[in-house]
């Protein structure tokens, strides 16, 4: 228990040690943060929309095992095929079996943070089956055969040279360019070819809409559409909390999701998949793998409300100041580490306890998932299942390592917009409660809430 | 049990108790739709250009073919309409294309985004393959934000269907901002006054 609790801590170090490398990815991800600050304020309406947004979820999850059925008939409906999977393995299955009947050998795939979570990739490989991850981060980290650290930025933890280097070992570009230009035409070209070249296309699923059977998928490159348009099967993998009632919905959530992610208003992309064009088949996955049991907990089944735009990963200091690998999990992150311990709780007791509660993932999440909460009910649960002790002594190690660096401090000239950044909601809070004490509290004699106000007070 | 019927059980099960559905607001705004679209458009690595009518979009169109481009046309309004030929082309056939020319349904002010129906493509991949992309729209069809967008839009009329904003892009390599990802290397919004 005690090698994988540490690994977030260990992990951490390790990407401190390059202390550069370290403060750029800090400081890149702060900038992400602040571009949807400025996207968020250009709209009057965004707390409203933040409103509509958690209650539209809220109401669908309470109804979700109905709105299923209504999406699955009118999908069906629309000549598109509809499977179930209870776990990961099953999931592998289906997606196997299908590419198998139609003796498909080569696939290309766009962002789906789910086959990740299913590591489809491995278990195609190992039935013979190649998969090509076509958006150009993706391509990157597969290239050098390693996970995305990042839901939307996934190979953010590599600077140019790296990609540089890689492509020069893999798609024989110069060695030494390290022009984004040169490199991201280079990738163009050979992932065209596999466009064009492949079998069957694979996509995730932003939203899928249960009124009319139809799922929207978003990207900026068009990876996804080169790939679903050019194919004859098209199989599109989501977990079942992706569905929302009605068209009209899509306005809300479109309207969040990439300013909430990048501070752009839209994706360059957001395609409606209804019916295959013509002799084409269109498959869709429906995922449970431990969803419907994180439903059943009600301290955490607003984890599901999430639609991964990873705004609590660029506003989290932890996050920025330790990397997405540290997390040992598909998803890394404050959400991450609210859905990792679902999944396995020993694997994943460390997570939680990596965080410092200052809540900024809460005051960012579009759809308002009560995250800083989450992630200290966690903290209780792991310490009454016999997790905590262990996994807590080692994020006060990960706390001192991430937070107390003395790079932090030399970031910016001042320690007043160092600070915002690193606690970017605790600015008068001098450091955060947490770190100051360097102790957590025992559980659970008194609420979060109450807790933390007293905390507060005491600063 | 399926694993169907397993997971609608459990769902059913577990799920919290019901909570209602919120009314949704369009959150109308009294600007000047035809400024912003194009502010927000440029702003995203679109270009634009305003015409009075559909002449000045063939002027171009004429432009682009006297350079020896291969040119997909499939605005029905001008003369040189060849969309339909193409709507069984096979990718490989589609990869060589330079510039395509479509009618966009919808344009949204807030994002410079265009709704691209399946029947003003009639081939999925053409406005993703080619090299650039040529997007006609009237201006009465634009309007401020995505609410207003989805009370005009049909998403299943088609089997497909697209909001389309800018060129294709990236920043995967090292957060820089690179235009032409995989798809269009340029997008160009011809804005017709009278149509
Ligand atoms: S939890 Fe909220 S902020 Fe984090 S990825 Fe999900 S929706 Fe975005």
């Amino acid at each position: 228990m005690n090698k994988t609790i540490e690994d977030h801590s260990k992990a951490a170090s390790v990407f401190l040690q390059d202390e550069q490398r370290a403060t750029w990815h800090d400081e890149t991800l702060w900038f992400v943060r602040a571009k949807r600050d400025k996207a968020a304020h250009q709209l009057p309406e965004w707390e409203a929309l933040r409103d509509l947004a958690s209650q539209i979820k809220d109401h669908t999850l309470s109804r979700l095992d109905e709105y299923l059925v209504q999406f699955e008939t009118k999908a069906n409906e629309n000549g598109v095929t509809v499977h179930w999977a209870n776990d990961a393995d099953e999931h592998n299955r289906i997606i196997h079996g299908i590419l198998k009947k139609h003796n498909a050998k080569n696939v290309v795939k766009s962002k789906s943070m789910l086959t990740e979570e299913c590591q489809l990739n491995h278990y195609l490989r190992d039935h013979d089956i190649s998969v090509v991850d076509t958006d150009l981060g993706e391509y990157i980290v597969q290239l050098r055969e390693e996970q995305p650290s990042h839901i939307v930025l996934p190979a953010i933890h590599l600077k140019k040279e790296d990609v540089s280097n890689t492509f020069h070992k893999h798609l024989n570009t110069e060695k030494g360019n390290k022009d984004e230009v040169y490199l991201t035409r280079s990738a163009r070209k050979v992932l065209r070819q596999k466009f064009i070249t492949a079998d069957a296309a694979i996509t995730g699923v932003n939203f899928a809409v249960a009124e009319t059977g139809g799922f929207v998928v978003c990207t900026n490159e068009g990876n996804a559409d080169l790939g679903a348009h050019a194919n004859k099967i098209h199989i599109a993998c989501m977990g079942f909390e992706k569905i929302i009632p009605k068209a009209e919905h899509l306005g809300v959530f479109l309207r969040l999701l990439t300013r909430s992610a990048t501070g752009q208003p839209i994706t360059t992309y957001s395609s409606h998949f209804h019916r295959p064009k013509e002799g084409q088949e269109m498959h869709i996955v429906i995922v449970n793998n431990g969803r419907a049991n994180q439903l059943g907990r009600k301290d955490f089944k607003n984890s599901l409300k999430c639609i991964r735009c990873a705004a609590c990963f660029n506003t989290c200091p932890v996050y920025r100041r330790s990397g997405g690998h540290s997390y040992h999990n598909s998803v890394a992150g404050p959400i991450g580490s609210i859905l990792a311990p679902n999944l396995d709780m020993r694997k994943n007791a460390d997570l939680p306890f990596a965080s410092t509660l200052c809540g900024s993932c809460t005051n960012v999440c579009p759809v308002k998932i009560n995250i800083h909460e989450q992630l200290w009910n966690w903290r209780q649960i792991l310490m009454k299942e016999g997790y905590g002790g262990t996994a807590k002594k080692a994020s006060m190690k990960v706390m001192a390592t991430v937070l107390a660096s003395p790079t932090i401090y030399s970031l910016s000239g001042k320690i007043g917009r160092g600070m915002m950044r690193i606690m970017p909601w605790s600015v008068n809070n001098k450091l955060n409660p947490w770190y100051k004490h360097r102790e957590l509290p025992e559980p659970p004699k008194q609420s979060f809430t109450e807790w933390y106000k007293k905390k507060r007070k005491h600063e | 049990m399926s694993s169907r019927e397993q997971i609608l059980a459990s769902i059913k099960q577990n799920r919290p108790t019901l909570t209602p559905l919120p009314d949704l607001q369009s959150f109308d705004v009294d600007i000047d739709l035809k400024s912003k679209f194009v502010e927000t458009l440029t702003g995203i690595g679109g270009m634009c250009t305003i015409v009075n009518d559909f002449e000045t979009v063939k002027d171009y169109l004429l432009e682009q073919q006297a350079k020896g481009l291969s040119v997909i046309q499939g605005v029905t309004e001008l003369e040189g309409y060849n969309l339909n030929t193409y709507s069984h082309s096979h990718a490989s056939n589609l990869e060589t294309i330079d510039t395509v020319l479509i009618n966009g349904h919808i344009a949204v002010a807030e994002n410079g985004a265009i709704w691209v129906r399946e029947k003003d493509i009639l081939n999925r991949l053409i406005p993703f393959i080619c090299q650039n992309l040529i997007i006609v729209i009237a201006q009465k069809d634009i309007v401020a934000n995505m609410h207003k967008a989805y009370e005009k839009i049909t998403i299943d009329e088609d089997g497909y269907g697209v909001f389309i904003a800018g060129p294709s892009k990236t920043a995967d390599i090292e957060q820089s901002l690179v235009i032409g990802a995989h798809g269009p290397l340029s997008l160009k919004v011809f804005i017709v006054q009278q149509s």
